[in-house]
């Protein structure tokens, strides 16, 4: 559990924290977001003190971070970044190792962790181990920057824009891959993005900052269906504020029993999906495929606004 | 069989040869020049000079990197960065300060004899660390350095494992071009009263001794090469890790 309370920074000009306060709990994902300049990552780096506040604390478990020796803390937080950082110098594994190693674990120990992440992160650890970061493709070099990031397994995660610089499909697939291993690990994930569409398929829970205030911080249906401010909404999507609430709900849980012809779609598409098919089908009705496979029932287009 | 293709073994052996068989070269220099006796310069035996010679140079660029790399470590840290802005503009000035001027200013100062021609090779040979410290310290991509400090790596783990290593290639090339420069200004220093290879050349300049000054400026010549070419293979070593595919 992450508790920051009434945290500020402050500077001059851009990225001032003012009085920011919210909890996340334990095991929770949650989405730092805001336009650029709103203290996204101030305040991420406020947790790992690589920006110490100037009032207000910030607590990791209870325990109040300002208390702790700044090492020993960082030791016990994982950090990825866009740049992601990797020292060009070192070996994959030898990246992979550098917390268990600071953390002083016996080597063998360390060896099976750096093969324990490597297939974690679905990279074949025979033909990576040895490489240098250079050797390695962006979407490759960020995966061993989250590798790294997990090495010493960590409490809590802390992510800034981590696929910020990667190509729309690498991204697709580390982002479903980060989804996959915050379900597996059980890690609590404070992550940062300008990308709301980002924020609202990986979160559970969305702070939403405007020049360094917290404007709403709550689950994303909650900005979706009761935003705070004028501000909210449009940043949350606008217009197509509707379609982003269809793509947060499964098929599943607006089945009717009624038959349809057509190739039947998942019961965990969602909405949004259903709709998109919809259009490209011109039918107002689609089967649900059931958990067996077989068609369950059929949901129509007017059961998507129940 | 590539050993031998090494020209790096092919100049020591050069260098060896003319240190110790110098005067095997007698008959080829009384012929040149007849009017030079005797032919070969016999002051002091060519090992000797360069034994001074290599020791004024290894002593002032170990210094003059110690200082140099030193420097240039606080000016890139923290509660250092004031001096930064003072020292790179003291490193550019100064390189543009030709280096016998740098001794001529030392004469006064320290006397004849070794003393200047060390304390001139010292102060002229850290600027170009210093330069090379600055930039190479300061090429370590942020997010590399962010990275680092947010994985709970200590300020020294930092400088250590990561800027300094990273960092080397640069400096080293600051090493090297102020080992190159201290090798062609030590020579200079016999004229200021140390004893060095530069004492054939510049006494035969004096006294029209050509063949003196070809002499000593061969071993001056093939020592600098051979110098560079043993940094060359250093900088090498020390990329292994950069763009090997």
């Amino acid at each position: 559990m992450i508790e920051l309370d009434h945290v500020t920074k402050t500077y001059s000009a851009r990225d001032s924290v003012s009085d920011v306060s919210f909890t996340v709990g334990k095991g929770a994902f949650c989405a730092i977001v805001g336009p650029s300049g709103s203290g996204k990552s101030t305040t991420l780096r406020m947790i790992n003190r690589l920006i110490e506040p100037s009032a207000g604390s910030i607590r990791i478990s209870g325990e109040d971070i300002a208390a702790l020796p700044v090492e020993a803390l960082r030791r016990r937080i994982g950090y990825a970044i866009q740049s992601v950082g990797l020292f060009p110098h070192w070996s994959i594994a030898d990246n992979i190792a550098t917390v268990p190693r600071l953390l002083k674990w016996p080597e063998e120990r360390v060896q099976q962790r750096v093969d324990e992440l490597l297939a974690l992160l679905q990279l074949d650890a025979a033909a990576t181990r040895a490489k240098f970061p250079h050797q390695l493709s962006g979407g490759q070099q960020q995966r061993i920057g989250v590798a790294r990031a997990l090495a010493a397994d960590p409490e809590v995660l802390l992510m800034d824009e981590p696929f910020g610089a990667l190509d729309p499909i690498t991204r697709e697939t580390l982002r479903s891959e980060l989804s996959r291993i915050h379900k597996s690990t059980g890690k609590t994930i404070l992550f940062v993005t300008h990308d709301i569409d980002e924020a609202l398929e990986l979160a559970d829970a969305i702070a939403l900052l405007r020049d360094g205030k917290l404007v709403q911080f709550g689950s994303p249906i909650e900005l979706l269906t009761r935003p705070a401010a004028d501000f909210v909404r449009d940043f949350m999507g606008g217009s197509a504020l509707g379609l982003k609430l269809l793509a947060l709900r499964p098929v599943s849980e607006r089945v009717k029993p009624e038959p349809a012809p057509g190739e039947p779609i998942a019961p965990d598409a969602t909405l949004a999906d259903a709709l998109s098919q919809m259009v490209l089908r011109r039918t107002s009705r689609l089967p649900v495929r059931g958990d067996a496979g077989s068609v369950n029932g059929s949901i129509g287009l007017s059961d998507l606004v129940a | 069989m590539p050993r031998l293709r090494d020209p790096l073994l092919w100049l020591l052996s050069l260098l060896l040869f003319l240190l110790l068989g110098m005067p095997l070269l007698e008959p080829i220099f009384a012929a040149a020049f007849p009017a030079t006796t005797p032919p070969i310069y016999a002051d002091y035996s060519f090992l000797e000079l360069f034994l001074f010679h290599a020791e004024y140079v290894v002593l002032s660029s170990l210094a003059a990197a110690f200082v140099g790399v030193g420097l240039g470590i606080v000016a890139t840290r923290e509660w250092g960065e004031e001096f930064r802005p003072i020292l790179e503009a003291l490193a550019t000035i100064g390189q543009t300060f030709p280096p016998v001027a740098v001794l001529a200013l030392a004469v006064p100062a320290f006397g004849y004899g070794p003393l200047p021609t060390m304390v001139a090779l010292t102060l002229y040979g850290i600027l170009p660390i210093l330069k090379n410290t600055l930039a190479g310290l300061g090429s370590v991509p942020a997010g590399v350095r962010e990275a680092g400090e947010a994985m709970g790596l200590t300020r020294f783990q930092l400088l250590r494992d990561v800027e300094l290593p990273l960092a080397a290639p640069t400096i080293l090339a600051g090493i090297r071009i102020s080992v190159i420069i201290n090798i062609g200004t030590a020579a200079i220093g016999s004229t200021v009263g140390a004893v060095t290879l530069g004492n054939p050349i510049i006494g035969g300049l004096v006294n029209g001794k050509v063949a003196y000054v070809i002499q000593g400026a061969l071993v001056v010549g093939v020592f600098a090469i051979m110098t560079d070419l043993l940094f060359e293979r250093l900088d090498r070593r020390l990329r292994r890790f950069a763009r090997r595919d």
